[in-house]
C-alpha cells in the first residue's frame, strides 16, 4: 500500500512542512512507496514546471515515488518522470471535498468474514507484524520499536508503545484500540499521528483511534 | 543433562561478560562442571575478566574451523577446577564462525560439562545470533535505563524466533538479570524502577546486582567477583542467581537492606 502525498502551492512552504515531518519521524517514509497527487497543485500556475520541480524535490529527499495522480499523463511525457504510471482514477481531493453520499447498507450477499490474526505474546522491539488481510489482535504489549501493520483494525490488550498502522485494506473503516497508549506512531488509512501530536493528555490512557472524514481522531474510553 | 545458557543483552557495556564469569564461577563453586565460552570474536574480554589472558593458546575459532581439538583450547581455572574457559580469538572477526562449526563445538561441550555459558557479543549480528542459536535458556542482562531495556526487548524477540529451540517450537526459558542497579537513584526517579523494567520485558527476574565498585575491582584483577569477594553484595546477588538457576527457590532481595519495601517487592517477583 502506498502513501499518498499531495503537494500544494506554494511548493517551498509545502516542502518545508514535509522536511519537518521527515525530521520528526525519520523512518516513516523509509522504503514506503509514495504516490504523489497533484490535484491540489495543478490549476494554480505553471503546471508542468511545478509538477517536475515537486517530483525532483521528492526524489532529492530519497522518497520512493512510484506513481502520480491528478494530472494528465501527457504532462510527464518525455521527462525523466515519464516512466511513472499516471493514475488518473486516483483519489481526487477536489471531488472528495463534496459531502459523501449516505452509505446504503448493501442488501446483496453479506461480505465474507474478515480474516483476523491473534498474537498472544508480546510484540518485541524490532519485530514487525504485517497482516494485510484483516484485523490484528495482540494480547500483550507492543514494545517501543515494534510495528504492527494491519489491513483492518488493530486491538491491543496491553500497552501500545511501538507503532501501529491500520486500515491498509479496509481504509477509513479501520480503528485502533489499545489498553494503554504510549505509542510512537499510529496511523489509519495513511493518516498518522506521532506521540508529540496527542501530548500528555492521552498518554497511558485506554483509547481508540479512527479516521473521521480524513482526520485522525483519538479518544479515551474513560 | 547439560544446559546451554546464553548471556546476552543487545546493548554493550551492560555487564554480559562480568555476569558470565560471575555466574559461571558461582555455579562451579556449587559443584557444577562449567565452561564459559567467549563468543565475542575480535573483541575478546572474558579471558581478562577470568584472569586467563596469559594462558590462551588456541581459541573458539580454531576449534570451530577444526585447526585445534577442543581439549587444546579449553583453559581450566586455577582457582576452581570445575570451571573452564573457551576463549575467543582476538585476531579474527565474527565471520570466522559457522553455524555447523558452533553446533559441533556445543555438542562436544555438552558431553563434558553440566553448564555451557555462552557469553554473547553486543549487537544482533552473526556473533550474537550464533551465541544464542543452541541455547536452552537465556539470561538477559539489562541496566535500568530505557535504551538498555529496549535493546533487551529486541533480543528477547530474537530469542523467541532465531534460536533452534524456538524454531522447533520448544520453550526457551528467559531470565532477567538487572545489573548496575542503584536503588537510591531509582527512588529519585533518575533510573527506571525494577517494576517498570519487569513490566516492559515481561520475563521472570533472576536477580538484581547493585552498581558497585567491587565489580570493577574484581574485573580488573581478573577474578570473578563471586570468587574474589564472595561476601560483597554483588557477589551474593550472583551467587543467589546461580542458586535459582539450579532450581532453588531464593527470594530476590535488594542487597541494600535499607529499603525494606523494595525487598518485599522483589520477593514477590522472584523467578521460580
Amino acid at each position: 500500500m502506498a502513501l499518498v502525498i499531495a503537494p500544494e502551492p506554494p511548493l517551498e512552504v509545502w516542502l518545508a512542512a514535509l522536511d519537518q515531518q521527515i525530521r520528526r519521524s525519520v523512518s516513516f517514509f523509509t522504503d514506503r512507496p509514495i504516490v504523489a497527487n497533484f490535484a491540489a497543485a495543478v490549476g494554480a500556475s505553471a503546471e508542468r514546471e511545478s509538477v517536475l520541480d515537486a517530483l525532483d524535490a521528492l526524489d532529492a529527499r530519497d522518497l520512493r515515488v512510484i506513481g502520480v495522480e491528478g494530472i494528465e499523463p501527457a504532462l510527464l511525457a518525455g521527462t525523466r518522470w515519464g516512466r511513472l504510471p499516471t493514475l488518473v482514477h486516483g483519489r481526487d481531493p477536489g471531488r472528495d471535498s463534496r459531502p459523501a453520499p449516505p452509505i446504503e447498507a448493501p442488501i446483496a450477499a453479506p461480505p465474507p468474514p474478515t480474516p483476523s490474526l491473534l498474537i498472544d505474546r508480546p510484540v518485541r522491539s524490532g519485530q514487525s507484524v504485517v497482516f494485510e488481510d484483516g484485523d490484528v489482535t495482540v494480547i500483550g504489549p507492543i514494545a517501543s520499536g515494534a510495528e504492527v501493520v494491519a489491513g483492518g483494525s488493530v486491538h491491543v490488550y496491553g500497552a501500545l508503545r511501538g507503532r501501529v498502522i491500520a486500515g491498509l485494506r479496509e481504509g477509513s473503516g479501520a480503528r485502533v484500540f489499545c489498553r494503554k497508549l504510549e505509542a510512537e506512531l499510529v496511523a489509519v488509512e495513511g493518516r498518522y499521528r506521532i506521540a508529540e501530536h496527542w501530548g500528555e493528555g492521552l498518554h497511558g490512557c485506554s483509547v481508540q483511534i479512527w479516521c473521521d472524514r480524513g482526520t485522525l481522531r483519538l479518544s479515551a474510553f474513560d | 543433562m547439560s544446559k546451554v545458557m546464553v548471556v546476552t543483552s543487545g546493548k554493550g557495556g551492560v555487564g554480559k561478560t562480568t555476569s558470565s564469569a560471575s555466574l559461571g564461577a558461582a555455579l562451579a563453586r556449587a559443584g557444577q562442571n562449567v565452561v564459559v565460552v567467549d563468543f565475542d570474536v575480535g573483541l575478546r574480554n572474558l579471558d581478562l575478566v577470568m584472569g586467563a589472558e596469559r594462558r590462551v593458546v588456541f581459541d573458539l575459532v580454531n576449534v570451530v574451523q577444526g585447526d585445534a581439538k577442543l581439549p587444546q583450547a579449553l583453559i581450566r581455572d586455577k582457582r576452581i577446577e570445575t570451571l573452564s574457559l573457551l576463549p575467543a580469538s582476538q585476531t579474527r572477526d565474527k565471520d570466522a564462525l559457522t553455524e555447523e562449526g558452533v553446533a559441533r563445538v556445543i555438542d562436544e561441550l555438552r558431553e563434558k560439562f553440566d553448564w555451557i555459558i555462552c557469553d554473547s557479543p553486543a549487537g544482533i549480528d552473526k556473533g550474537a545470533t550464533l551465541a544464542m542459536r543452541f541455547a536452552d535458556l537465556a539470561v538477559v542482562v539489562t541496566n535500568p535505563e530505557v535504551s538498555s531495556v529496549r535493546d533487551s526487548d529486541r533480543i528477547i524477540g530474537m530469542l523467541d524466533s532465531k534460536t533452534q529451540r524456538a524454531e522447533n517450537g520448544d520453550k526457551l526459558e528467559k531470565h532477567l538479570l538487572l545489573t548496575r542497579y542503584d536503588a537510591a537513584r531509582a527512588a529519585r526517579g533518575d533510573m527506571m524502577k525494577v517494576e517498570d523494567v519487569l513490566e516492559i520485558l515481561a520475563i521472570p527476574l533472576l536477580g538484581i546486582v547493585l552498581e558497585s565498585p567491587d565489580v570493577l575491582t574484581a574485573s580488573n584483577l581478573g577474578c570473578p567477583i563471586t570468587l574474589h569477594n564472595p561476601a560483597s553484595p554483588a557477589a551474593r546477588a550472583y551467587t543467589d542467581a546461580a542458586r535459582r538457576l539450579l532450581g532453588e527457590t531464593v527470594a530476590v532481595t535488594a542487597p541494600d537492606e535499607r529499603r525494606g519495601f523494595i525487598s518485599r517487592l522483589f520477593g514477590r517477583r522472584a523467578a521460580a
